[in-house]
């Protein structure tokens, strides 16, 4: 197909699947969706919009994104999942933000702690049981360094005053005690969380640590959760280059980090999504310069290196490019060894906020083309970063439905499909190769020149499992 | 069994009336069971003589879980076999009352409170309908027929009037009726012919003008109704009249509220907004 067919065809695509629903449902969700074309300069894709009810999303809530994203990865932080035991229950543990240190002593990531609501704490209201989990967990854990309480629906909705609590039992622990209003019910997704729990770290937290002094080359990393140890790869290489990160947010992260913050050279942004209100306030408020990076996948590694080493002194700059000489050799070898089998691979995205985009470079790094990719929650300026870095053609979904990406799926035909946990097991029954793209299936890191060999592997094991040959049922042989 | 609830302003005198007119019927040989819904817990006092019932929600507190509790700890006799109940709740600017209403009302319903014996359940709600907790007796398969209190006072009509607006959308939705206006007098300026006047805007009837009495007052110091205390007086009359009113009331209608100008127009005809 040239070009100009394939345009077509999946315009096409997108309207046959669009006819299953009712006329003003088809109308909202024709918004979210375009394929990139020559002809429209920005295909605009609307985003950050409320779910049309009824429709089967991938979406997640505020306290997901508060709880999930932002503050569960502080290590020596105890999270209370303040409300009835199911938010808390059910995410415990499935977000492999992995983390340092003695496991219940100065890391209590593994853990979670929950208010446990019964009817009688709704009736008469939770905040005598919030004072008494935080007393009992400071005694408990004493190594502990703060205490944040994320709100769940119910607090909100029977006017529970966690604040006030918060302010009091901090007094008496003499320890920061956040509490984070991330009801589930606020906002339209998780974005809303990322937000509010931004909000809760510079109100609470930034510039409230002891103060430090700025060495000449000190970095921070924001919004790297260090799944599968992403942000211990990509510190190994800032830290080859001359840098010393200091902070990341908040993978791997204790709070002081986020007290300090601001106090470092640069702010690097990974996730600019579920971080950039608290990168733009470091920067109004205490004049922290901060600039996006990718660190997946050599070529956007490289492009990355230079651009960071560019914001200092030629000192930086020259170990810089001894950094990109000195791996240039492994990931050609990588590549040598992959690029031949998965070269003319096609895959289609469906992730967060960010990687959506900032993978694209690794797949072509390995001779594949991404054909269809789309955010669950991420907002326009995503959408504006992302539409540059696709190829002619590429179907682009904001929010997309269960049954759009399984039709999507069926009409372009990928040879891989990239998303979460709910989508794995749909596609790999249709018998197409699958890989979890949040978690990155229990592999990992992806990032760095650490990950993009395990990246490389884990597609190409993917793609080219045998397995794959032997699904067809014995009756239809 | 006639379920039935009484709404009306804060302080208009529910539970006095709710009270006074429940012994009534059980004078007339009918076994009632009274439910507080409210979490100052005071519809049951001049019944049983005591101000401190033991409430559903305090004592599944105490427990833990209202599993815990059983039926005759929250379920208590009084005065001429009055049964009562109180939901109990947070005191006030904390937790959900509403959620403490619909918890202990389900507790009663599931653990056989309403035996078949029973003639008739008056739920005591608090004030105006709040939230979605204080309309549920008011809802599917509870209470079919309901009385607003109000009195000759601007705000207690439009308390009546609100009311009514939940009622409608509940009437609209189940088979709740408004059974009428119950007056009970603050001896305001051509009262009863307002609330006459107003009870025929809302397409009910006045039920009973209950004219003020201070021996109510001083039933209620010694924590008993006026037909406990005194039983001649001509107000124990008053509410014996009212209590065979609502036995032999066959007036549900669907009420129809007033916007708020054609509520001013009322009281504006009846002199009302002059003063």
């Amino acid at each position: 197909m040239s070009t100009r067919e394939t345009v077509d065809f999946r315009k096409q695509v997108v309207e046959d699947v669009l006819e299953i629903y009712p006329e003003k449902a088809k109308k909202n969700r024709r918004q979210h969706i375009a394929v990139k074309d020559s002809e429209c300069a920005s295909c605009a894709v609307k985003s950050n919009a409320k779910t049309v009810p009824g429709i089967m999303t991938a979406r997640g809530c505020a306290y997901a994104g508060a709880k999930g994203v932002v503050w569960g990865p502080v290590k020596d932080v105890v999270h209370i999942s303040h409300g009835p035991v199911g938010c808390g229950y059910y995410s415990w543990g499935n977000r492999r933000n992995l983390a340092d240190g003695e496991i219940g002593v100065d890391n209590f990531v593994p853990f979670l702690f929950t208010s446990d609501f019964q009817e009688s704490d709704i009736i008469y209201g939770g905040d005598k049981k919030l004072e008494k989990i935080i007393d009992e967990v400071v005694g408990l854990f004493p190594n502990a360094k703060g205490v944040s309480v994320l709100s769940e629906c119910p607090v909100g909705l029977i006017g529970d005053d966690i604040e006030s609590v918060a302010r009091r039992m901090s007094e008496k622990i003499e320890l920061p005690v956040i509490p984070v209003r991330c009801e589930g019910f606020r906002g339209i997704s998780q974005s809303l969380g990322h937000h509010i729990a931004n909000d809760a770290i510079r109100d609470h937290l930034l510039g409230k640590g002891p103060a430090r002094e700025i060495g000449p080359y000190d970095i921070g990393i924001i919004g790297d959760y260090n799944i599968g140890g992403d942000a211990w790869a990509s510190k190994k290489i800032l830290e080859e280059m001359g840098l010393k990160v200091v902070n990341i947010w908040t993978g791997d992260s204790t709070l002081e980090m986020l007290q300090n913050g601001h106090l470092v050279k640069l702010n690097l942004i990974h996730c600019f999504r579920s971080m950039n209100y608290i990168a733009k306030h470091m920067e109004e408020t205490y004049g922290t310069p901060w600039i996006e990076f990718n660190f997946f996948g050599p070529t956007k590694i490289k492009e990355s290196i230079l651009k960071i080493a560019a914001q200092f002194d030629d000192y930086i700059m020259e170990k810089a490019l001894k950094v990109i000489e000195k791996y240039a050799a492994p990931m050609q070898k990588v590549i040598d060894t992959y690029r031949p089998r998965l070269e003319g691979k096609s895959v289609m995205l469906y992730v967060g906020g960010l990687r959506p985009r900032h993978i694209v470079g690794a797949y072509e790094d390995l001779g594949m083309e991404v054909i269809g990719t789309g955010y669950e929650f991420a907002h326009n300026e995503d959408y504006e970063k992302t539409i540059p870095a696709l190829k002619e053609g590429t179907l682009i979904y904001d929010d997309v439905t269960a049954l759009e990406l399984e039709e999507f799926v069926k009409k372009l035909k990928p040879d891989l499909v990239g998303s979460g946990i709910k989508e794995k097991y749909v596609f790999e029954k249709m018998g197409l190769p699958f890989r979890q793209m949040h978690s990155w299936d229990y592999s990992g890191p992806y990032h760095g020149y650490e990950g993009f060999p395990i990246f490389a592997r884990d597609m190409d094991m993917a793609i080219n499992s045998p397995t794959w040959k032997s699904i067809k049922a014995p009756w239809t042989k | 069994m006639r379920q039935i609830a009484i709404y009306g302003k804060g302080g208009i005198g529910k539970s006095t009336t709710t009270q006074n007119t429940v012994v009534a019927l059980a004078e007339m040989g009918r076994k009632v069971t009274i439910v507080g819904c409210d979490p100052k817990a005071d519809s049951t006092r001049l019944i049983l003589h005591s101000k401190a019932q033991t409430t559903v929600m305090d004592l599944a507190r105490e427990r833990g879980t209202v599993e815990d509790l059983e039926l005759d700890e929250v379920l208590v006799e009084g005065y001429l076999g009055v049964r009562c109940a109180e939901s109990g709740g947070p005191e006030p600017g904390v937790g959900c009352a509403g959620r403490g209403v619909i918890t202990a009302i389900n507790f009663l319903e599931e653990n056989g409170a309403y035996t078949a014996d029973t003639d008739y359940v008056f739920y005591d709600v608090l004030g105006d309908v709040v939230c979605g907790g204080f309309a549920m007796p008011i809802r599917e398969n509870k209470a079919k027929e309901i009385y607003i209190v109000t009195s000759g006072e601007m705000m207690a009509m439009y308390a009546a009037n609100n009311i009514s607006k939940g009622i409608l959308k509940y009437a609209q939705t189940g088979t709740v009726r408004l059974g009428g206006l119950i007056c009970n007098s603050r001896q305001t300026d051509k009262e009863n012919e307002l609330i006459e006047a107003l009870a025929k805007s809302l397409n009910t009837q006045m039920i009973h003008f209950m004219p003020r009495d201070n021996e109510v007052q001083r039933a209620e110091v010694r924590k008993m109704t006026v037909i406990e205390y005194n039983s001649t007086h001509k107000q124990a009359d008053e509410y014996r009249a009212l209590a065979q009113k609502i036995e032999n009331n066959t007036m549900m209608t669907i009420p129809t509220p007033l916007s708020m100008d054609a509520l001013e127009d009322l009281m504006m005809e009846f002199g009302i907004m002059d003063m």
